[in-house]
């Protein structure tokens, strides 16, 4: 029985392991869309001299949990005159695509060698990565605009109208600035763009990433204006503040969501976050080296230089775990004193089992780097909401086909000139 | 029954669904879905013989750009559902067997070549990309570039079109 069992195991490895990692990856990436929210409200609450969600739990941590909790319970009523199929099949279009799109994401280099398995930490890794990534963006269109049409409601169909014109704008900006990266690294695969990253002038690390261009073998054309174009685009494709016009909350009647309620309503919000989250990892891997360390590599000329450069998630990790014990202990109701502290020292824990087991803090460090940099731009997407005012539609229209598109243009024609110049002896 | 075989046959199955559902709905935004899920099914079709990056410009050029517009103009227009008519005589009588004829001739000619046809679905084709870019800028580098004129002469014929109608 267990022999059988481990053969039939053993025979569909590959199968198994990818289901894992799937469900891995969607637990990871829910979890991560559910702080995300707690994240935005309190960092934009700071920002406006608030103090954002602090009732349920401490420092309002547990509100992501109420928020699903609520999400799932409300009513869902169904508008009357919807086209019932298309109603229902816009969300999930939404949420199923935009999480389809992590699964071309490379997470870390390194294998965790588990039953005599190499796992890779990724779910899939084509040559095509990036066309796939652009794919799904092209898809992702008709979540919006079918919600939009589907609800059988005049703001609905605006909103539907006005978020798909928007997306199919800056789709265009946006996979125009990539192909300045394209052009240097000659190849679509993602782990390729971050591999040939990894050529860096004098062997410092953050040089060789396509933000500087700095190569072993001379200075290519930095990718800055790319990646603003980039960045710029890539917050209107998501439909983000100050593009957040599919939405205007506090302007507009809501959009194509407008007749969405309960978990319908939570599925294109996740879509979004999602959304975030892999525009965030893209962000990474194209313009700032992806898992590849900032740091140059040390190891043979200066041994403290290098200790202290491969211990950096120990040393972030330590003193904020403290901070978190020392909160915690000052914090004013019971649920706190107790929670927080715990929290403070299973970080503490893991940043001093880190410094213990070096063979791990091995294995962590690109993932380190990588979830480190996608956080950086998810901060970014949170501070670019907090300050800056929304555009008017004829300003976004503008922006991105007379600014982003022309420039992103231009950024191709000298990344080709250089690279040509270059690539001749 | 290889994984390919299956998925091959899935997404064929799909594909046909999807073209049969396309001339039936009544709804033209149901119409446009179906032929969505043909593009889609196609380009997955492409990447079982290897062809990635004719798979992905499959559905971000057809899947994406294209029916997005059509969907729009849909939505503008705010088409509804399409009334059914049989006013042609000669497809009532004629249509079944040219159908019939013409997946007869189709069949045949698969038929003939069938062991090239099966032969191509396993192999990989290393670099696709390159070779069809290649092959794009060097070999037929005056028909791609004439095309691109072609439609850029569309496009300021649409414009012209458009502007006119302000006056």
């Amino acid at each position: 029985m267990i022999d059988s069992l481990l053969h039939f195991v053993s025979q569909n490895a590959f199968w198994i392991i990818t289901i894992v990692k799937i469900a891995l990856l969607l637990f990871i990436v829910l979890t991560v869309n559910a702080y995300l929210t707690w994240f935005e409200r309190k960092l934009v609450a700071h920002i406006q001299a608030r103090w954002g969600p602090h009732r349920v739990g401490p420092h309002g941590l547990l509100q992501p949990a109420a928020d699903g909790l609520k999400f799932l319970f409300k009513e869902d009523p169904t508008p009357a005159g919807v086209d019932r199929f298309v109603y229902y099949l816009a969300p999930f279009l939404a949420l199923a695509l935009s999480l389809t799109s992590l699964a071309v994401i490379p997470f870390s280099p390194k294998p965790l060698e588990l039953f005599g398995q190499k796992i890779y930490l990724w779910v899939s890794n084509p040559d095509i990565g990036l066309l796939i990534l652009f794919s799904i963006t092209a898809l992702s269109v008709y979540g919006i605009a079918l919600a939009g049409w589907a609800s059988n409601s005049k703001y609905s169909l605006l909103g539907g109208l006005r978020s798909s014109a928007q997306m199919i704008s800056y789709e265009l900006a946006l996979t125009m600035s990539v192909v300045g990266v394209l052009l240097m690294a000659n190849t679509f695969s993602l782990q390729g763009i971050i591999e040939q990253q990894a050529s860096a002038k004098w062997g410092v690390g953050f040089l060789g990433w396509n933000l500087f261009a700095w190569t072993r073998n001379g200075l290519l054309w930095p990718q800055i204006i790319g990646f603003i174009c980039f960045f710029t685009a890539a917050i209107a494709e998501t439909n983000r503040a100050p593009f957040d016009l599919p939405e205007a909350e506090s302007e507009l009647v809501a959009g194509f969501h407008t007749e969405y309620a309960s978990f319908k309503f939570a599925m294109f919000f996740i879509a979004e976050y999602t959304a975030m989250i892999t525009v965030s990892c893209l962000a990474t891997i194209l313009f700032f080296g992806g898992w590849l360390s900032p740091f140059p590599d040390w190891s043979q000329t200066h041994p403290i230089l290098n200790a202290l450069a491969i211990h950096i998630p120990s040393i972030t990790l330590i003193p904020f775990g403290l901070w978190v014990i020392y909160d915690g202990i000052k914090y004013e109701t019971i649920w706190g004193k107790l929670v927080l502290p715990v929290i403070g020292f299973v970080m503490f824990a893991i940043g001093a089992a880190l410094i213990a087991l070096p063979a791990v803090n091995n294995f962590i460090q690109p993932v380190f780097w990588f979830t480190a940099k996608v956080f950086v731009f998810l901060f970014f997407y949170v501070w670019a909401r907090g300050t800056l005012p929304r555009l008017r539609y004829d300003q976004l229209m503008n922006v991105g086909w007379k600014l982003l598109l022309p420039v992103s243009i231009a950024n191709v024609i000298f990344t080709a000139a250089v690279v040509l110049l270059r690539s001749k002896p | 029954m290889t994984p390919v075989l299956l998925i091959f046959f899935v997404l064929a199955g799909l594909a046909v669904l999807g073209a049969l559902s396309l001339v039936l709905q009544k709804h033209p935004i149901h119409s446009a879905l179906s032929l969505i899920v043909v593009m889609v099914c196609l380009a997955g079709l492409y990447l079982l013989m290897g062809a990635e990056f004719v798979a992905a410009v499959q559905i971000i050029v057809y899947g994406g750009a294209i029916m997005v517009l059509f969907i729009f103009v849909i939505m503008l227009l705010n088409a509804g559902e399409e009334e059914r008519t049989d006013f042609s005589k000669i497809a009532k009588f004629a249509g079944l067997p040219l159908a019939l004829a013409l997946t007869a001739s189709i069949a045949a000619g698969v038929a003939k070549s069938g062991a090239n046809v099966a032969g191509s679905g396993q192999q990989v084709i290393p670099g696709a990309t390159g070779q069809i870019s290649s092959m794009l800028f060097k070999e037929f580098v005056y028909p791609f570039e004439l095309t691109s004129f072609l439609i850029l002469v569309a496009i300021m014929g649409a414009l012209v079109l458009a502007q006119r109608e302000k006056k």
